[in-house]
């Protein structure tokens, strides 16, 4: 069984559809990564599977329990960390928890118990007492992530959970949602990083205007994009439109330019010493001087670009 | 003979329970409320505030023109200006409101097994908890420039009574406002479109007969009027005549009206 399954789900927003026939499946105890840039229809998939949603088609499931028939019994499973922390500023973190805890029918020791361990876990019990509105935004983060697990939940949804955080934050958060699947939880992550669903998914579902362009393993993504670079970089930047010209043919992708540096990843099904054969016969053809001229492993970033045609954008910082 | 029962699935033994625990979810949301002035008390002095300068200005202001001398001009205007400030408190019903539902806590609220109208239910209890304070500061100041109720213990608190259960139904086209209002400085605009004319255009601060004709008749419906008619009568032992039961069944109409409104507007924007 699934923890969390999904199939066909359309969302439409008057004349933007956020959602185009989306599949989605994870087996428990595992991270499943929903990787894509602003837009792609991240959020409103988590919010129509956290039951905060109706899709216009399509059905989904968690735990085996139909989402849209019986959004009540889903709701005593699942944790939910938004994209924009759901914590109130004005009460400090504890109140916090314990509201949560009393509001899921614990008693009140029970709550203050339950919001004890929680701050010491993410590492919080100093700040205990503070009004959250003096925290810092990796604290607010750490707060909202305890807060969704207050109920013990088996599947857990964190939509962009380190957007707008430092590097440092980052693996802080990163090595809590770990610690969460090693104890049995099912994740559903949605990240406009890279890195970030290399690091952690166990499968990457990767989004692009409400549509999944690609399934697979963070390795398996990056096989599928021929797993290999070409990089030239001119003698004289005057011939970039020249070598992206002959990189474009010998790799049958479209280049990226960046600093001097013309590259395109490798196109399933071509042979890569091939290519590399070619675009160095058609540069000394063409009589182009190169400072570098190579192979190499395709980085996530560019599977990224040739999967959606676009770059990954960077992140949008919160606001 | 009955038929026998089947164990009922889990969703739906919560649900037998749901009016329930909608309320006892509502008090835990009301607790968060009261939390919140603990932390700030500070807010409830911008509430009461407002109320206080009337207070202060209008009894030594307009005390010896409207009434003569400035004690029983306190006398008159303390009870009305009491349920002014109450009505002026229920702004803050629909800028709590406001800011949760643009918040991202209602989603929280709504993706676990919280009764749907349990948030609603807690903010309105909290904000008659703050009303009841509200209405002491009104008192207390009041007692200190020297107003005493003449009535007997029990009519003053019928008085509080009826004044906080009035709040109580306000609160209702508050949280209308509150919910329709896409940005917190629109709810300030809205609610002063509202209150304005209901509680300066009332009898709390001049009495009707002497305003100016074309003011009256509107005055005399006002139901702010009404309520510090009843108001000045039950703290100040003077004849009341009708105006308790008037006073009540405005009450009752404006929650009638508006509490489902304020529900529907609710479900729609969550
Ligand atoms: N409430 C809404 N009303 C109208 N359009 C929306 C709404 N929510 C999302 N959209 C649109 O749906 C698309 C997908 O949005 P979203 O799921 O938030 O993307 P992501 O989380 O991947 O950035 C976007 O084009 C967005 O503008
Ligand atoms: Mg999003």
């Amino acid at each position: 069984m699934h923890a969390i399954r999904a199939e066909g789900l359309v969302k439409r927003y008057g004349r933007t559809t956020a959602l185009d026939g989306v599949d989605l499946a994870a087996p428990p105890g595992t991270i499943l990564g929903l990787l894509g840039p602003n837009g792609a229809g991240k959020t409103t998939a988590v919010r129509v599977l956290a039951t905060l949603l109706r899709p216009d088609a399509g059905r989904a499931e968690v735990a085996g329990i139909d989402v849209l028939r019986r959004p009540e019994r889903v709701r005593d499973l699942i944790g939910v960390t938004g994209q924009y922390a759901a914590v109130d500023e004005d009460l400090s973190g504890q109140e916090n928890l314990v509201l949560i805890a009393r509001l899921l029918d614990l008693s009140r020791a029970a709550a203050r118990h339950r919001a004890g361990e929680l701050l010491a876990r993410f590492e919080l019990t100093e700040a205990a007492r503070r009004q959250v509105k003096t925290y810092s935004g990796g604290m607010r983060r750490r707060l909202d992530l305890a807060l969704s697990l207050v109920g013990h939940p088996r599947v857990l949804f964190l939509d962009e959970p380190t957007t707008g955080l430092d590097p440092r934050s980052r693996g802080e958060v990163w090595s809590m949602i770990r610690a969460l699947v090693a104890e049995g939880t099912t994740v559903l992550l949605t990240t406009q990083y890279l890195e970030e669903a290399d690091r952690l998914a166990d499968e990457i579902v990767v989004l692009d205007q409400g549509r999944v362009v690609a399934v697979g393993t963070p390795s398996g993504l990056r096989a599928k994009v021929g797993g290999q670079t070409l990089d030239v970089r001119p003698a004289d930047p005057s011939d970039t439109d020249a070598v992206a010209k002959i990189v474009a043919e010998a790799t049958g992708s479209r280049p990226a330019r960046e600093g001097g540096l013309v590259s395109a990843p490798i196109e399933p099904g071509r042979s890569a010493t091939v290519a590399l054969a070619t675009a160095a016969r058609r540069l000394e053809a063409d009589d182009v001087a190169v400072t570098e001229l190579g192979l190499r492993l395709a980085s996530l970033d560019e599977a990224f670009l040739a999967l959606t045609g676009r770059g990954a954008g960077r992140p949008e910082v919160e606001k | 003979m009955r038929p026998l029962k089947t164990v009922p699935e889990e969703g739906e033994r919560a649900g037998r329970h749901r009016p329930l625990r909608a309320l006892r979810q509502g008090f835990t949301l009301a607790w968060r409320s009261l939390l919140k002035i603990r932390h700030s008390p500070d807010q409830l002095l911008d509430l009461s505030l407002i109320p206080i300068t009337f207070v202060v200005l209008f009894t030594f202001l307009f005390g010896n023109a409207v009434a003569g001398n400035w004690h029983a001009y306190l006398r008159y205007v303390l009870p009305g200006v009491a349920v002014q400030a109450l009505v002026f408190s229920s702004m803050n019903t629909a800028a709590g409101l406001n800011s949760d539902v643009r918040s991202g806590i209602y989603d929280r609220f709504r993706s676990l097994p919280v009764a749907r109208a349990a948030p609603l239910i807690g903010r309105v209890l909290g904000d008659v908890v703050r009303n009841a304070i509200c209405l002491l500061v009104v008192l207390a100041v009041g007692a200190v420039l020297g107003f005493r109720p003449h009535a007997a213990p029990l009519s003053v608190l019928a008085a509080c009574g009826l004044i906080l259960l009035f709040s109580l139904s306000v609160c209702w086209p508050a949280a209308l406002v509150g919910l329709l209002a896409r940005s917190p400085e629109s709810v300030g605009g809205f609610s002063f479109v509202l209150i304005v004319p209901l509680t300066f255009g009332s009898n709390v601060f001049v009495p009707t007969g002497q305003l100016p004709g074309w003011l009256q008749a509107w005055v005399r419906i006002n139901p702010v009027t009404r309520l510090s008619d009843a108001a000045r009568g039950l703290m100040l032992d003077l004849p009341l005549g009708r105006t308790v039961p008037i006073s009540l069944l405005w009450t009752a109409a404006i929650a009638v009206v508006f509490a489902p409104l304020a529900v529907l507007a609710y479900r729609r924007r969550t």
